[in-house]
């Protein structure tokens, strides 16, 4: 395999071969090339998350409200933590890829395969932390309703503090179960499983404690024609953040309701907008793609490395080639990190 | 692959730049935890400053990878231009088109007539 190693630069006949255009070897260049057009996919699937969100720029999802989780902390409001941690972690393993690269330049076999090895290890920890995300992420935590008009309510106390569904919402008798297999659900097209409550049951809950409010999707500004705005609860609204209303506007809202949601799937949102949800799904899953296939990938250059190719190859530009689309993921994932979670 | 066969090892400049890329992270984390009022309240150009720390910050952060992981210091300034240049014309380019149509759209709900969210 000489053709992965040419390094010759044969100036006195140009076209006789053994060329490098731009002083890169064919795979190197090709794998910029890929990675150019992998950033454009990302590019534009940010973009677009950008656009939908500039385009509800009043009604989108407030991140810090939204990733709260933190492994064996229940109950703790811990924003950004966890995120943080996965950043760090992909971070080093983009670190522990460098120094393969760097000891395959010294044609060290044993301390390549280490590195290789750290970072796949620190891929497969990343993966499942995305994992994770998305279990928090699609169970929810304090349940919403979504009202006729396709906007979702959530539920405060007299404090402004968020209200968990389960805690005021009643048991009436005569709801609605989940029909199983077994109850005659073979004849039937699919349907959606069934929220904890029923939106009478939220309603009936909703009536039975007076000091309860809603809060809406819209985001409180603060400006002269929010303040003069008497369907907001005075004295809880803080600029930038969700605007609260008062009791009397709420029970409208509620009145309103149509569906119960607890959680997130591709049609419905409890923290808000459903294109937030959408482009989470699709965009973290997107890159979570790429981590995973960038995993496999650099287990079967590991392989090689331990097989010795390389040693045989003289050469370990297969690592650095590797290397390029693994740092490359980590690359869009300080992206996504940004527009997901900080902006 | 002009460099590979010189054998130097950079270990040194990686722990190096693995050290700024994680201080740059606990400052972003820190800031988004705290959001500082006097960055988070004040805009400029139509978006919070912090949202601009947040974003040069980020620049900054993929540059170092970019430069110094993906060792894009060692290339010919052809590959550098051929790769970076249209990565950065485009994006930039479709980001202004995106943008701007999103914020137009957003104005059209706002003024009419027709609610779309209640």
């Amino acid at each position: 395999m000489g053709a992965t190693v040419t390094t010759a630069n044969n100036t006195e006949n140009t076209w006789g071969g053994g060329n490098e255009p731009m002083g890169a070897s064919y795979g190197k260049l090709m794998m910029w090339f890929f990675i150019v057009s992998d950033a454009l996919t990302f590019s534009g699937f940010l973009a677009a998350y950008g656009f939908s969100r500039f385009k509800f720029i009043d009604n989108w999802p407030i991140a810090d409200e939204v990733f709260t989780h933190f492994p064996f902390m229940h109950g703790v409001e811990a924003p950004m933590y966890y995120v943080a941690l996965m950043t760090f972690i992909l971070i080093f393993s983009s670190v522990t890829m460098v120094l393969a690269v760097d000891a395959g330049h010294q044609m060290k076999q044993k301390k390549v395969a280490f590195y290789m090895l750290l970072t796949i290890v620190g891929g497969l920890i990343f993966v499942g932390s995305q994992a994770w995300e998305w279990k928090n992420f699609i169970k929810g935590e304090y349940g919403a309703v979504e009202t006729k008009g396709g906007s979702i309510i959530q539920f405060v106390n007299n404090k402004g503090e968020r209200v968990k569904l389960e805690d005021f919402a009643v048991r009436l008798p005569g709801q609605r179960e989940e029909l199983t297999r077994s109850q005659g659900k073979w004849f039937m097209k699919s349907e959606e499983s069934l929220a904890s409550y029923s939106v009478a049951e939220v309603q009936a809950g909703f009536k039975a404690h007076p000091e309860l409010l809603v809060r809406t999707e819209k985001i409180y500004r603060d400006t002269k024609e929010d303040k003069a705005n008497t369907k907001l609860q005075p004295g809880l609204n803080k600029n930038k953040q969700r605007e609260i209303v008062t009791r009397a506007e709420s029970e409208v809202l509620v009145g309103n309701a149509h569906l119960v949601v607890e959680g997130a799937n591709l049609k419905h949102n409890e923290y808000g907008s459903k294109l937030f949800a959408d482009f989470f799904f699709f965009i973290t899953g997107f890159h979570g793609f790429h981590v995973f296939s960038g995993v496999v990938i650099n287990f079967i250059i590991f392989l090689n490395i331990v097989l010795g190719t390389y040693e045989k190859r003289k050469s370990y530009e297969m690592v650095e080639k590797v290397g390029l689309y693994w740092h490359f993921v980590d690359l869009v994932w300080v992206f996504v990190f940004t527009f997901f979670y900080l902006v | 692959m002009s460099h590979a066969h010189e054998h130097v090892s950079n270990t040194k400049r990686i722990w190096l730049v693995f050290a700024l890329l994680s201080v740059v992270t606990i400052v972003e984390v820190f800031l988004g935890i705290v959001r500082p009022d006097f960055l988070f309240m004040n805009n400029f150009l139509g978006m919070n400053l912090l949202n601009w720390v947040f974003i040069i910050l980020t620049l900054y952060k993929a540059y170092y990878i970019v430069w110094a992981f993906m060792h894009m210091e060692g290339e010919k300034s052809s590959l550098r231009w051929a790769v970076v240049g249209t990565v950065i014309f485009l994006v930039v380019y479709l980001l202004f088109i995106l943008l701007v149509e999103a914020d137009y759209i957003y104005d059209i709900f706002k003024n009419s007539t027709i609610k779309w969210n209640f």
